[in-house]
């Protein structure tokens, strides 16, 4: 009787899996970011398309583990920042190339796409297209504390406790810039760069008692600046200006040593099972009017030729009043992550955080 | 060194006894557990409450230990009150119902554990752990666990426990209850002997009258949170002052009545039944009568009783037969129901039922209550 | 094929029965509990040599003993839980003491709902509440404030202080059922006898009341230790940038770093550190493993 049960029971069990296989036809599952896919674009795609969009938030490190654990299954669709594909592609494989011959290349802003493509090349084959660009800068209340100009302030006197950053590797980064190195140049020399990360991990330890926290999720950095705990903080720009509609005397600074600029892509895993929405999706999003829908939810600026004209005038002053001509043209693009190099910066995080 | 009493004595209270209650009364809201209850207790008495579960003995025994505080009225043991000092500085120690031994630990610990609490030093406390448990018939049981003992050896631990820190008073609550009976008839043998031995005094509480009128010097029997009466066994068993001592202290038949006057030999009665019989007793109206089966005195021929002024004719319905606490019992005109000794030495040893019999009692032998 | 004895087909038969019996809870025990955990073991030896070369050795745990910082976390970590664990036990002692022995019948099901109704929420929730409570715009710092006791406001957040008070808050109704178990079986007359005897409080609960719990106090703690090593919410939110925990090293070993053999070694780590202390409590305190367990 009791072994009949277990039967029946897995067999059932069977069958319910094979039936959600099975149903999954019609359906695009996306690997994305908080407020990228909004509800209002996500309803148009199943209307015009008739396929459904089964949407999971992540961020650039659980993208990659998750797609990982599988070997790039379970998801159709995945938005990595395009310096974070090459280093793993190469290490797990977890991405597809991309047939370009599926998108319609005039709805991208041409020197993006060309640079985007060139940067997630990896043994001839391209891995991902530009979708939503912004930056990382500080995010500042300019009356508690009007003197932080650099990520190096952070460490000053002024935001003695009040101050917040990640314990990640776009700090890192930062403040090696803000210390006057170039680690984008020592990309190519681990050595170099190993040794330019120690000087990093050294300054950020010592600037740890300058801290409030290390922030993980943004609500979290966003409520500690609304609430006056945090008085300046290393972020996105989107939640600088977020936080600026609310409280003017909060801004975000494009820093002296340069903003640091990302693109988020588009990038199909390799056990995707539904190319061909994903492509629909792609050209549906880049097509204007719908990726100045997508820009505005997400509170930044699209790869999409002719987005900008339909953008919310208000994003545009605040961009403005943060990013005069030079800190423009100072914006710090990442180039590709070679293999190896997390391991450096995932190192030297670990200490920073385990010193007292 | 044994007092013999007439009765609930509250008029002297001398610093020569080990124990003294006077006028202790314990409420549990509107409840009265312990009612006024005076009585003291001489050094070296075997002294037993004897009470129906819930008459208030144990709450009396727990008060004396220290685990409760009377509402009112004063416990001295050598004449000191005890009321401001807590149970653990008290010279009192006592031998749980459940026995309570500590189950972690050996029978030397166990015994050990009140002289290391008094701070007496290893060596010293060691001699007098091995003396005690010679003394109590445990020599060598030191280091055994007392989980592997036996009831009786169990007994003897928790009693040895308490009797070596030499107390002013040993508290004894029901601790043969959990025995089966052929080894709670030795014990009590043995719990006499033992005090006897030591000479301490022993207060025990009971509802098993056996067991109070074989070990105590004197008995109390409480009722309700009073105490009815107090004195020797033998006292209590022949003079119940009380219709509850008088039913509740040995074996009797107790029959219902009413009186109709003062006789020649004692008080004439009537039971509702209808016989008419001569007891012992004071009262008018409805009483209760008592007589103890081994009072009543059994003959083939009633005439052989002529010197009792009851006597009675009847025939024998049942033989109870159970050695020499054999019974009979007896149907007779004017009476309920009879139960008679029937002696195993005497010519009506093999008397079968359905036999005439004629049986008597002394006036005396019929106690007498008001109802 | 020869017939077998009839004696033998029985054994034959009842080992069959034996092996049906055990089937369900040894692939149980197989797919969810061993096979994960061998993989993890066979993932910990494995070293990258190139990207997508990888070959046997010992480096991952080589790393981990030469980089002070990931030892000084695992040994911050088991300090901690110790520390967490005894606070636990002795704040949860008395509680569980009240409950076994001296509430009332009626009160006694209440005051353990009361211990339970934390648990309603899940520890995340729990977690932040206590972050409501504790940061420098918080209640605690406001009504400090209000009562005239502190000048400006207090940050409370952010150090081992509030990640221990988390964690034990955590851990203390684990500690208390066990406790509760075994004190609700300790006899009323033994604690009396203690006391009658001439022994003091402190006598009776250290030479009474505490070995009769001690099965309750291993059981408890273990679980408590358990919980509380393998915790990473509350460590993370309550600690901020200086709650490290090894808990924390294992996951951005695995998610941020993506290096998979390295956070199966620190796991293994764990494993190890969770297994000789519980045997090092189990012997310091004399209880057989499989008894603490009957007990708890």
């Amino acid at each position: 009787m009791k072994k009949w049960s277990f039967v029946i029971g897995s067999v059932a069990f069977a069958a319910l899996l094979a039936a959600g296989g099975a149903q999954a036809a019609e359906k695009l599952r996306l690997l994305t970011w908080a407020d990228y896919a909004p509800k209002e674009v996500v309803d148009a795609f199943t209307k015009e398309t008739g396929i459904e969009v089964e949407i999971t938030l992540s961020n650039n490190e659980e993208m990659i583990s998750k797609l990982r654990a599988t070997q790039g299954a379970g998801f159709d669709l995945a938005q990595p920042s395009q310096d974070r594909i090459t280093g793993p592609q190469a290490e797990f494989g977890i991405y597809k190339p991309l047939d370009l011959s599926k998108i319609d290349a005039k709805l991208f802003i041409g020197s993006m796409l060309e640079a985007t493509k060139a940067n997630t090349t990896a043994g001839g084959k391209v891995y991902g297209l530009p979708h939503i660009w912004g930056t990382d800068g500080l995010v500042v209340n300019t009356k508690a504390a009007p003197g932080v100009k650099d990520y190096l302030d952070l460490c000053g006197p002024e935001v003695k406790g009040k101050a917040s950053l990640r314990a990640k590797r776009p700090t890192l980064i930062a403040f090696a810039f803000s210390m006057g190195m170039n680690p984008f140049a020592a990309y190519s020399n681990e050595k170099a760069y190993s040794e330019m990360m120690d000087k990093v991990g050294a300054k950020l330890t010592e600037c740890k008692a300058n801290l409030k926290f290390f922030w993980d999720g943004k609500d979290a950095l966003l409520a500690g600046l609304r609430a006056g705990e945090v008085t300046a903080a290393m972020a996105w720009d989107t939640g600088g200006w977020k936080l600026n509609s609310e409280n003017p005397e909060i801004k975000f600074i494009a820093p002296k040593s340069g903003a640091l600029g990302w693109v988020d892509t588009f990038a199909i895993p390799a056990k995707g099972r539904a190319d061909d929405a994903a492509y629909k999706w792609i050209n549906f999003n880049m097509r204007p009017d719908i990726a100045a829908k997508v820009a505005a939810s997400a509170g930044n600026f699209s790869a999409s030729q002719g987005a900008d004209k339909l953008a919310a005038g208000k994003l545009k002053d605040q961009f403005a009043e943060s990013f005069p001509l030079a800190a423009i043209e100072n914006i710090k693009w990442y180039p590709a992550v070679p293999a190896g190099l997390e391991a450096i910066e995932g190192k030297v995080l670990d200490k920073v955080k385990s010193a007292n | 060194m044994t007092l013999v009493g007439n009765g609930v004595r509250g008029d002297f209270m001398s610093d020569s006894a080990d124990l003294a209650l006077l006028s202790v009364v314990k409420e549990f809201g509107a409840h009265r557990a312990v009612d006024s209850v005076t009585f003291d207790v001489a050094p070296g008495e075997f002294f037993s409450i004897l009470g129906p579960s819930g008459c208030g003995k144990t709450t009396l025994m727990r008060m004396i230990a220290g685990f409760e505080h009377p509402t009112s009225g004063d416990i001295r043991i050598r004449g000191k009150s005890m009321l401001a000092v807590p149970a653990n500085k008290r010279p009192v120690n006592m031998v749980f119902q459940s026995l309570a031994l500590f189950p972690m630990m050996s029978v030397g610990e166990n015994v050990g554990y009140g002289l290391a609490c008094a701070g007496v030093d290893k060596i010293e406390a060691g001699q007098r752990i091995t003396r005690i448990l010679d003394r109590v018939g445990l020599a060598g049981f030191e280091d055994r666990p007392v989980t592997k003992l036996s009831g009786g050896q169990r007994q003897r631990v928790a009693i040895a426990r308490c009797l070596v820190l030499e107390p002013t008073l040993v508290l004894l609550d029901e601790p043969l209850g959990a025995l089966d009976l052929k080894l709670r008839e030795h014990m009590k043998l043995e719990l006499k002997q033992l005090q006897a031995a030591f000479n301490t005094t022993f207060l025990y509480i009971t509802h098993d009258q056996s067991e109070a009128l074989v070990m105590s010097d004197r008995v109390a029997v409480m009722n309700k949170g009073r105490f009815e009466q107090v004195g020797s066994p033998r006292e209590l068993y022949h003079n119940p002052l009380t219709s509850f001592v008088a039913g509740f202290v040995g074996d009797a038949n107790v029959w219902n009545g009413s009186t109709f006057g003062a006789q020649a030999t004692g008080l004439g009665i009537k039971l509702s039944t209808g016989a008419a019989l001569v007891g012992a007793g004071s009262g008018s109206g409805a009483v209760s009568a008592y007589l103890r089966p081994e009072a009543i005195a059994l003959a083939a021929v009633p005439g052989e009783l002529s010197s009792l002024p009851n006597r009675f004719a009847g025939t024998v319905s049942t033989v109870l037969f159970d050695g020499a606490a054999s019974t009979l019992v007896i149907k007779a005109e004017g009476f309920p129901h009879l139960r008679a000794t029937l002696p195993q030495a005497g010519p009506l040893a093999g008397i079968m039922a359905g036999a005439p019999i004629g049986f008597g009692f002394a006036p005396e032998a019929l106690k007498i209550f008001p109802a | 094929m020869t017939a077998l004895p009839s004696s033998e087909r029985s054994l034959f038969a009842e080992k069959l029965g034996l092996f049906l019996l055990l089937a369900p809870a040894v692939l149980w025990l197989g797919v969810l509990v061993i096979l994960p955990h061998v993989e993890i073991a066979v993932l910990s030896f494995s070293e990258r040599i190139a990207p997508r070369v990888y070959a046997f050795g010992f480096g991952n745990y080589l790393e981990f003993l030469g980089e002070p910082i990931y030892w000084r976390t695992f040994a911050r970590t088991a300090f901690l839980s110790i520390l967490v664990t005894l606070i636990t036990l002795v704040i949860s002692f008395p509680v569980a003491l009240y409950i076994a022995k001296f509430a009332s019948g009626k009160s006694k099901p209440l005051l353990f709902l009361m211990c339970l109704i934390p648990f309603w929420a899940s520890e995340l929730v729990r977690t932040l509440g206590w972050m409501m409570m504790l940061r420098e715009t918080g209640v605690l710092s406001f009504l400090l404030q209000k009562a005239g006791l502190a000048s400006g406001p207090v940050e409370m957040l952010y150090n081992d202080a509030s990640v221990v008070l988390g964690l034990v808050y955590g851990g203390m109704l684990f500690m208390i059922v066990p406790l509760t178990n075994a004190l609700e079986s300790l006899e009323t007359a033994q604690i009396e006898a203690g006391y009658d005897l001439g022994g003091s409080h402190l006598t009776v609960l250290r030479r009474i009341i505490i070995p009769h719990a001690m099965p309750g106090i291993v059981a408890g703690s273990i679980v408590v230790f358990m919980l509380t090593v393998g915790n990473f919410v509350t460590p993370v939110m309550l600690g901020g940038k200086n709650g490290l925990w090894f808990t924390e090293q294992i996951y951005s070993q695995f998610i941020t770093r993506f290096n998979w053999p390295q956070g199966s070694a620190f796991g293994f780590m764990l494993l190890l550190l969770s297994t000789v202390i519980v045997w090092l409590g189990l012997r310091l305190t004399g209880q057989g493993f499989a008894e603490t367990l009957r007990k708890a």
